[in-house]
């Protein structure tokens, strides 16, 4: 199977004594966006780390049929995939120029700054702000920063981590149609966690519902919309 | 009182000479602060390890002084690095007391081992900047007295300009020459613009290494977000060792600008001026480079004009000369009262 780009297999993942991942099976195809509903303390955040090998994990990992489950995050990253955590984790004492320039710290070639100008093209604020620090950045900024950095890296494969959390309405939606775009136009593959289930699921092909660390429920993101039990408990119906 | 305002100057200069060294030590230990906000007890240790390899290099294997020194700073960036891989990264990073202990630990154990080997009788050095014979003024005449332990310098008019003591070595008294010159009628000394132009060179190479190199880039990365560093495939724990190589750097390089100062290198030498060098950073902000610089030539002109100046010669109370260390702790004690972040350090605003 060529054509999937991240195939989980019983995934566990644990912090001390506590299990928070429980057996997660799930894929993500190429070129597809993944969305993964819950509710807070669901496992998705420490699904996503898992995969960038950011916590203790046991089960498989499949990245384009290779096992990445024992790589280092270094090594994963250099696979082609980009991590935007919770909170943006961006680099607040470094400037705009600077928080992109990291994110291709494990590119070697020389076209760098030719990236750079193309997303500052897509995200101009960022351009206006080139030189200030990034803590000085509104929060929709911010999230630009995040994602512009994680471009930056070239991946094949975002990881999203609630992308939406803070912003305002208006800077959620923009956002989501650049992540749209940015699927549509390049083939970027998008594994997505979201709170917004709404927004999440308009944009996905693909839905997973994760509660207490297992799948409650799976299906393409068309269905789960009209699901009456995900209505209920994430859509607000 | 006794407002000597004559002599003000000489006590200026010399409290920013030591300020220099102040901030140099500052500078290491901020390093390690920002990468991994703890206090690196070691730091003063470190660099004394590094005054003693200068020494062993130059005095005793007679290596040319600016060569011992390059060495010198070298195998303490080699070390610093080992220091961090061995017994800093085997700890969790959010667990400060272990590390710190250990950084204690690893002072109590360098001190002890530098005293075994060098015993802890101060060993002359050679003065990077004391003397410049080829500066002696034309017609000037060299005496020194029949047992070369005295050497005096005069100028045409037969006015005393330098007196040199203890060069019991027949060719230290050919060396002698004017140590200094005069400005506004204090005696700045080569040393200490030597000393100045030190710190300078090591800022100016550490806002390139920092600003304009990956590695830079990576640890100004890691000591903003660590987590995130990672995410980006940044390889923190070589990161964090590199930190640790920079800060053993500098602070050799200050432990060898202020060791002829001293009247040599022991075993004991840098114990004040890590005190000091803590004040400089708590000033300055702990996180803080140029504060930490800053942070240094304060306390330096604190301890020099408020202390000395004022309070033993103003004043006329000699005791001020043993609060000078007492100094250091007020200072910290009043930063991390009224403003813990310092006056340059980062204030930790969360945004979400």
């Amino acid at each position: 199977m060529t054509d999937m780009m991240l195939k989980v297999e019983n995934l566990h993942a644990r912090y001390g004594a506590v299990e928070v991942l429980r057996g997660l099976d799930f894929e993500v195809p190429d070129g597809n966006v993944v969305v993964m509903l819950g509710a807070n303390g669901a496992g998705k955040t420490t699904t996503l780390r898992a995969l960038c090998n950011m916590c203790t994990t046991s089960g498989t990992i499949e990245m384009e049929g290779d096992d990445i489950s024992r790589s280092k995050t270094a090594d994963i990253v250099r696979r082609g995939v980009a991590h935007v955590p919770q909170g943006r984790g961006t680099f607040p004492e470094l400037s705009v120029m600077d928080n992109l320039k990291i994110g291709a710290y494990t590119r070697k070639d020389k076209e760098v700054s030719a990236d750079v100008d193309r997303w500052f093209e897509i995200f101009p604020r960022l351009e206006e702000r080139r030189d200030q620090l990034a803590g000085s950045l509104s929060g929709g900024e911010q999230q630009m920063l995040a994602v512009a950095r994680a471009l930056m890296c070239r991946p094949r494969l975002l990881l999203l981590d609630e992308p939406s959390l803070g912003l305002a309405p208006l800077i959620i939606e923009d956002l989501f149609e650049r992540f749209a775009q940015l699927n549509k136009e390049t083939g970027l593959t998008m594994l997505l966690v979201e709170q917004n289930a709404n927004l999440a699921l308009d944009m996905a092909d693909y839905g997973y519902v994760i509660e207490s660390g297992e799948i409650a429920l799976h299906g393409p993101a068309e269905q789960l919309k009209n699901d009456p039990a995900v209505q209920e408990a994430y859509l607000g119906a | 009182m006794n407002w000597n305002f004559e002599i003000l100057p000489d006590f200026i200069f010399n409290g920013l000479r030591d300020g220099a060294v102040y901030g140099t030590v500052a500078l290491a230990l901020v390093l390690i602060f920002k990468a991994t906000t703890l206090i690196n007890f070691a730091t003063g240790e470190l660099a004394m390890l590094g005054a003693f390899f200068v020494y062993v290099l130059n005095v005793e294997q007679g290596w040319w002084l600016w060569l011992s020194i390059a060495v010198a700073m070298a195998v303490s960036a080699v070390i610093g690095a080992v220091v961090e891989r061995a017994l800093v990264r085997p700890f969790d990073p959010d667990d400060h007391l272990p590390v710190v202990l250990i950084t204690l630990g690893l002072f109590l154990i360098i001190n002890a081992v530098a005293g075994d080997i060098w015993n802890y009788q101060v060993r002359r050095v050679n003065d990077p900047f004391g003397h410049f014979p080829s500066w002696v003024p034309n017609g000037s005449e060299l005496k020194t007295s029949s047992d070369g332990t005295i050497a005096c310098l005069k100028n045409a008019d037969g006015d005393l300009i330098e007196v040199a003591r203890g060069t019991a070595d027949a060719d230290m008294c050919e060396m002698v020459g004017r140590t200094f010159f005069e400005v506004i009628g204090a005696r700045l000394h080569y040393r200490t613009i030597g000393t100045w132009i030190g710190l300078a060179l090591a800022l100016i190479a550490l806002a390139i290494i920092l600003g304009k190199t990956k590695a830079g880039l990576a640890f100004r990365a890691v000591s903003s977000n660590a987590e995130s560093a990672r995410l980006v495939g940044v390889n923190t724990g070589r990161t964090l060792g590199f930190g640790w190589a920079l800060a053993s750097v500098f602070g050799t390089l200050g432990a060898a600008l202020v060791s002829p100062a001293l009247g040599g290198v022991n075993p004991n030498m840098m114990l004040t001026i890590l005190i000091y060098a803590l004040a400089a950073a708590a000033l300055g902000g702990l996180d803080s480079l140029g504060g930490a610089v800053i942070g240094g030539l304060v306390v330096g002109l604190i301890k020099s004009v408020l202390v000395s100046w004022f309070g033993v010669v103003v004043l006329g109370q000699a005791y001020f000369s043993i609060l000078q260390l007492a100094m250091a702790f007020l200072l910290i004690l009043i930063v991390l009262l009224f403003r813990p972040a310092g006056l340059f350090g980062t204030r930790r605003i969360e945004r979400v």
